[in-house]
Formats: C-alpha cells, sequence, structure tokens
C-alpha cells in the first residue's frame, strides 16, 4: 500500500474523532448527563435541558453528516482517492 | 360525507398509489429486485430510507411514548436519529464501496468464513423478525380502529397487504412506492400537529409552539402541562426520566448503535450510484426523519395537555382540577373515545360511582396529590389510555375535519406497511442470497433464488404475524428489542470488519455469538423466551431489570460491549487474517474503484 493511504485514514480517523465528540456532547451531555443543569436556562418556553433531548441534539446531527461528508470530499481530493 | 366513508376513501385511495406503483416498477433481474439496479438518487434514496425507517413505532407509537414519559421520551428521539451519524461515518461509505447487496455477505467475505456468514443470518433473522412483530402490532392497532374490527382481524388484513407488495414489487418497487408512503405519512404526522400546534399556542410551526406560551396567556405551554400533570399527581413532564439515568444513557446507546446494525437500514445504502452519495443520502435520510421526530415531541405534549383537558374542564378554565364539576361527566364524553373504547385499547370504568371520569395517577408518590384525590372522593383512575393510540387518536382528540383523521389513518398504515416491506426484504435476502445460494445450493438459478426469497418473506410474515397477535409490549418497546439484537450482534461485526486490519474470522464469530447470546438472555428472561408468554425466567437472574437497573430494551449497549470485547480477546489468540483480506480491508478504506453493486460471484 502506498504512503498517501495511511496518511488518508489518519486523516479520516481525525475527522471521524471530531464529529463523535460533538455527537456524543449534544445527546448524552447535553441532553442526559447535564440536562437537569441546564434546565434552569430557558430557550423561549423551554427548559434548555429538555430542548436538547426532544429537538436540539436532532438538529446537530443534521448539521454534523454534511459537515463530514463535504469534509470527506476534500480530504479524498486532497490524497487524490476520490471517484472519477 | 360521515367519517368511516371518509377514511375508507383515503386508505383505499393511498393504497391504490401504492399497488399502482409497485406494478409498475416490477422487478426484472436479481438485481433489480434486491437493489434497484443501483441508480437511485441520494436525495430519492433518502426520502425512501425515511419511510423504511419511520415505522410503526415513529409513527404510531413513539409520541404516545413520550406522552407518558415526559423528557425520559427524549430516548427515542436521539437514540434513533443519532444513530444516522454512526451509520454515515462509520458503515454506509465503506459497505457502498464494498459492493455487495447485503449485510451477511459483507460479513461472510471480510471474514473469509463461510460460517460468519451463517451466524451474520442468524442474527439479521432475530433482529428483524422482532422489528416485524412491532410493526404488526403497530398495523393491528390501525386496522382495528379504522376499519371498526379487532385488532386480531386487523393483523390478518396487514398481513395480506404486505405480503402483496413486499412480494410483487421487490426493491425498485419499494424505492418507489416508499417515496410516495414517505409523502403520506409525513403530511399526515405534521397537517394535525399544525392544526393543533395553531390551536394551543398560536403558532403554526409545531416545534416553535412546544416553545411558546399558550393561547392569550404568558405560560409557557410546557409549564402549563407541568403544573397539570404534577397537581394530577404524575411525575414532571419536563424533567421525568426513564428510570435511573444510567438506564437512559444505555437505552439511547442501543437504539443509536442498533439504527447502524440494522440490515434492512443497511441495504439502502447499496442503492445509491457512488460512495460520496452513500454518505450524503444518510444525511438526506436523517433530514426527512427529522421533520418527523421534531415534530414528535410537540405532538406528544400537546395530546396530552389536550386529553387531560377533554376529561377534566378545570385543565382549560384554570380552576380546581378536583373540584367535582371539573371532571366531565361520563354520558358527555366525546364520541371518539366510544369510538376507541370499542378497540379495547381506551377503557373507561366508574370506580366511585359518581357518573364522572376522573383521570389521575391513582399510584402517586406525591401526598399532596394523594390528600386531594382522597379529600375529593375519587377512588382510583378511571380511565385507561393504551400509549399506542394517542397519535392516532389525537386529531379526534383534538376535534379536528374528519378528512384530517383519514389522512392519518392513512399515514399510519404506510409507516407500518413500508417498514415491513423493508425487514421482508432483507429476510428474504439473506435467506435466498446468503443461506440457500452463498451455502447450501451455490447453483440455484436465478428464478428460483427468487421464489425462495418469496417463499422467505410469506413464512416470516406468518411467524410475526402470529408473534405480533401476543405482543411482548407496545409497538415501539418491542421496536427498540430489535435494535437491542441488532447492535449487540451486528454494528460491532461490521465496525471492527472495517476499522481493524487484524480482526479475524475466530473473533468476530465469537463476538457475534456473544453479544446476541447475553442480550437475548436478558431480553428473554423479561419477555418470555422467542416472545412466548409464560415462558419468562426473570426471578431466576434476580428480578426485573436485576442488572444495575438496565431494562430489557436498553440492553443492547451492554450486549455490544461485550460483543466487542470477547472479539478482542479471541483475537488475540487466535492467528491473524491472511494476507488478502488486509488488503481488501484498505480498499473498503478508500473511495476510488468503486463499482456498481453486483450480484454475480
Amino acid at each position: 500500500m502506498e504512503k498517501g493511504n495511511s496518511g488518508y485514514w489518519q486523516a479520516t480517523l481525525g475527522l471521524l474523532t471530531k464529529i463523535l465528540i460533538v455527537w456524543f456532547v449534544v445527546s448524552f451531555g447535553a441532553g442526559i448527563l447535564f440536562a437537569d443543569a441546564l434546565n434552569s436556562i430557558k430557550l423561549g418556553g423551554y427548559p434548555l435541558g429538555f430542548w436538547f433531548a426532544q429537538q436540539g441534539s436532532i438538529y446537530v446531527f443534521i448539521v454534523l453528516i454534511f459537515y463530514y461528508a463535504k469534509k470527506m470530499g476534500d480530504i479524498d481530493r486532497q490524497f487524490d482517492v476520490h471517484e472519477d | 360525507m360521515d367519517l368511516q366513508t371518509t377514511i375508507y376513501i383515503g386508505v383505499g385511495l393511498s393504497f391504490a398509489l401504492y399497488i399502482g406503483i409497485a406494478i409498475w416498477a416490477r422487478a426484472g433481474s436479481t438485481s433489480e429486485f434486491y437493489a434497484a439496479g443501483g441508480s437511485v438518487h441520494p436525495v430519492t434514496n433518502g426520502m425512501a430510507t425515511a419511510a423504511d425507517w419511520m415505522s410503526a413505532a415513529s409513527f404510531i407509537s413513539m409520541a404516545g411514548l413520550i406522552s407518558n414519559m415526559g423528557y425520559g421520551g427524549g430516548l427515542f428521539l436521539m437514540g434513533w436519529t443519532g444513530g444516522y451519524v454512526l451509520l454515515a461515518m462509520l458503515l454506509a461509505p465503506y459497505l457502498r464501496k464494498f459492493g455487495k447487496f447485503t449485510v451477511p455477505q459483507f460479513i461472510g467475505d471480510r471474514f473469509y468464513s463461510k460460517s460468519a456468514s451463517m451466524v451474520a443470518v442468524i442474527c439479521l433473522l432475530t433482529a428483524s423478525i422482532t422489528y416485524i412483530i412491532g410493526q404488526m402490532t403497530g398495523v393491528g392497532v390501525a386496522f382495528s380502529r379504522f376499519l371498526g374490527v379487532s385488532s386480531e382481524v386487523g393483523i390478518y388484513v396487514g398481513m395480506g397487504i404486505v405480503f402483496l407488495y413486499a412480494v410483487f414489487g421487490g426493491m425498485k418497487g419499494i424505492t418507489y412506492t416508499q417515496v410516495a408512503q414517505y409523502i403520506v405519512l409525513i403530511l399526515a404526522y405534521t397537517v394535525p400537529a399544525i392544526f393543533i400546534s395553531l390551536q394551543l399556542t398560536g403558532m403554526p410551526l409545531p416545534q416553535l409552539g412546544l416553545g411558546s406560551n399558550m393561547v392569550g396567556t404568558d405560560v409557557s405551554l410546557l409549564s402549563k402541562l407541568d403544573m397539570v400533570v404534577t397537581d394530577l399527581g404524575f411525575g414532571q413532564y419536563t424533567t421525568t426520566t426513564a428510570g435511573s439515568t444510567l438506564n437512559m444513557f444505555v437505552y439511547t446507546l442501543s437504539l443509536m448503535i442498533g439504527t447502524a446494525g440494522l440490515p434492512h437500514v443497511i441495504m439502502r445504502f447499496f442503492t445509491v450510484p457512488t460512495v460520496k452519495d452513500a454518505r450524503s443520502s444518510a444525511g438526506w435520510a436523517l433530514v426527512f426523519i427529522a421533520i418527523l421526530y421534531t415534530t414528535a415531541p410537540a405532538v406528544a405534549a400537546m395530546a396530552k395537555l389536550n386529553l387531560h383537558g377533554t376529561v377534566n374542564t378545570a385543565v382549560v378554565t384554570g380552576g380546581d382540577l378536583y373540584a367535582e364539576e371539573s371532571s366531565i361527566k361520563a354520558e358527555d364524553r366525546p364520541d371518539w373515545m366510544k369510538r376507541w373504547e370499542k378497540t379495547g385499547l381506551l377503557k373507561f370504568e366508574d370506580k366511585n360511582g359518581d357518573g364522572r371520569i376522573q383521570y389521575y395517577n391513582d399510584k402517586t408518590k406525591s401526598e399532596e396529590a394523594a390528600a386531594k384525590a382522597e379529600a375529593a372522593g375519587w377512588k382510583g383512575n378511571e380511565l385507561t389510555v393504551n400509549a399506542d393510540i394517542i397519535v392516532l387518536a389525537n386529531p379526534e382528540i383534538a376535534l379536528l375535519p374528519n378528512w384530517v383523521i383519514a389522512l392519518v389513518a392513512a399515514g399510519g398504515l404506510a409507516a407500518a406497511l413500508s417498514t415491513a416491506a423493508g425487514l421482508l426484504m432483507a429476510i428474504s435476502s439473506a435467506v435466498s442470497h446468503d443461506l440457500i445460494k452463498n451455502i447450501f445450493v451455490p447453483d440455484i438459478s436465478e428464478k428460483n433464488e427468487l421464489l425462495a426469497g418469496k417463499i422467505a418473506m410469506a413464512v416470516a410474515i406468518v411467524i410475526s404475524g402470529w408473534l405480533g397477535l401476543n405482543p411482548p409490549g407496545f409497538a415501539a418497546g418491542t421496536v427498540a428489542l430489535a435494535f437491542g439484537i441488532a447492535a449487540s450482534s451486528l454494528f460491532p461485526a461490521i465496525m471492527m470488519g472495517i476499522f481493524s486490519k487484524k480482526m479475524n474470522k475466530e473473533g468476530a464469530i465469537a463476538g457475534m455469538l456473544a453479544g446476541l447470546a447475553v442480550t437475548l438472555f436478558y431480553v428473554f428472561a423479561h419477555k418470555g423466551i422467542f416472545f412466548v408468554k409464560g415462558t419468562e425466567f426473570v426471578d431466576m437472574i434476580g428480578g426485573a431489570n436485576s442488572f444495575f437497573g438496565i431494562t430489557p430494551e436498553a440492553f443492547g449497549a451492554i450486549g455490544a460491549l461485550v460483543n466487542f470485547i470477547v472479539a478482542f480477546l479471541v483475537d488475540k489468540v487466535t492467528k491473524e487474517p491472511p494476507e488478502h483480506i488486509q488488503h481488501m480491508v484498505e480498499a473498503v478504506r478508500i473511495p476510488r474503484g468503486s463499482k456498481a453493486v453486483d450480484g454475480a460471484h
């Protein structure tokens, strides 16, 4: 295997790690573990922890996937392994 | 036109549409039957995946459960959407690059072993059939109400219809049928929600309505709901968790990794043209799913408020909930309650004989609420509402026009049928392709392979319909069990197959078997062996939820952990995979050189 490919895999794993951290923080963090603490903050009529559990994390998930798709496209081209 | 006629027309038209599409797109070759010839656009595929995904559990059952559970119900919302992030990043693009039809094929090739493929088929069948049981429960609920039949007859009718178009349509038929079903079900879900949000808060978007003030007051809808339910002795809506925080955590995690491990969802990503499309397709699927999933919590809270408001006039006026005249007279109860009473899913029993309906929590831990109920002469809760009817009854509770109720009927059926059909495809391909063609009869003709697939579908429908007559729980709860099974068996194996070059067949097989076994053991202890009532052995494991208070639905995450650990340990003491397999893993990791899915070997 050429050298470029292991760099490609490192870059991919780096991106995955970053995204998984955000994924974890919004759902398991804000939505579950820290929901009680966040509930003292209000977002309109929503207690914030409740909002993350029932609304917010879903919006963040969508953004994460499209961000991932775009960044992976960049990484593919950078290491010249994209599809034609 | 009366309600029943409107419903027949609505449901009839939607069915005619799906069947028409299925006939129009009837599959010719095996490649078209399973993967629609690899020619589906990411947005179309996203929409079809959303319909495939949003089952009776999402459409019919989930908002009802959230309504009962309050804040804790968020675990379904986060779990069933967060899994798509995992799917998009960890599995979909690599499985697409791998370029085969089915999950067992990937596992069989990656772990260079027919036994691994067999084990994967077993895991797949267990998860899929459990999932279909949940769909059948939902179909039974929907048909029983809308056709005015018992829920048993409802299940038989549903079995017949699922069979018809899954068998005649194949995957391509299903892809386009599912786009139509998505449109029907999303309209059916959002239209009544918009109406109700406008009625209660004056805000048309339910996502914003849930965070708004009640019409004409400066009290927010959620704090109003909190006040009403706590006064009646229920837990506070915005803070009640599902069991413990630990249970909620692992439950959410189980649903997330189960989502990424469910074969009928993964199969979707074999049908897009390129690896790039596989990545964005998951995003599009989630967009279409999120429209329903962000509406569901609004439906849940608003239906709960409306339900309390229906039986207790003080909810609306803000008066004393425990005053005698606040509870409505049983003879004045609205028609929709009488209609649902016929299905047996809503029950009213006048325990204190005052001719009025008292709906409250008679097992409350709040001494204040208990004392008030005592003082008012209430002798126990008199109204039982099955969580599975909340969404279907929602437009009736809010007194919306008949055509909206008919639309919801059509939507609920679309949701249940589309998912059941997608699951049947996964089952059919696992049996005909992975078992019969690849293992037992390699020289089977294409025609006989298709026939075997169809017979497998028929058998699966009969088994799941039979178990659906006696379901282990609400539709969403049963479906959650299927996620646990997928999470503990398939997801870890696929993931290690991609992310570890050194994982060998011994590790993968031992991991899958251990994960599946430990999860099934815990689930069967609570729900009966193969969900047959009367075979529970929960006392043997020290009582219900004995493992750190974790419920069987939430156990998949623990099963997955066992799978990873066992696989890792076994891998350490056995020899590493052959050179060409390690090269194959490297090739799967890069997008270049992806080919259209190909059935030949």
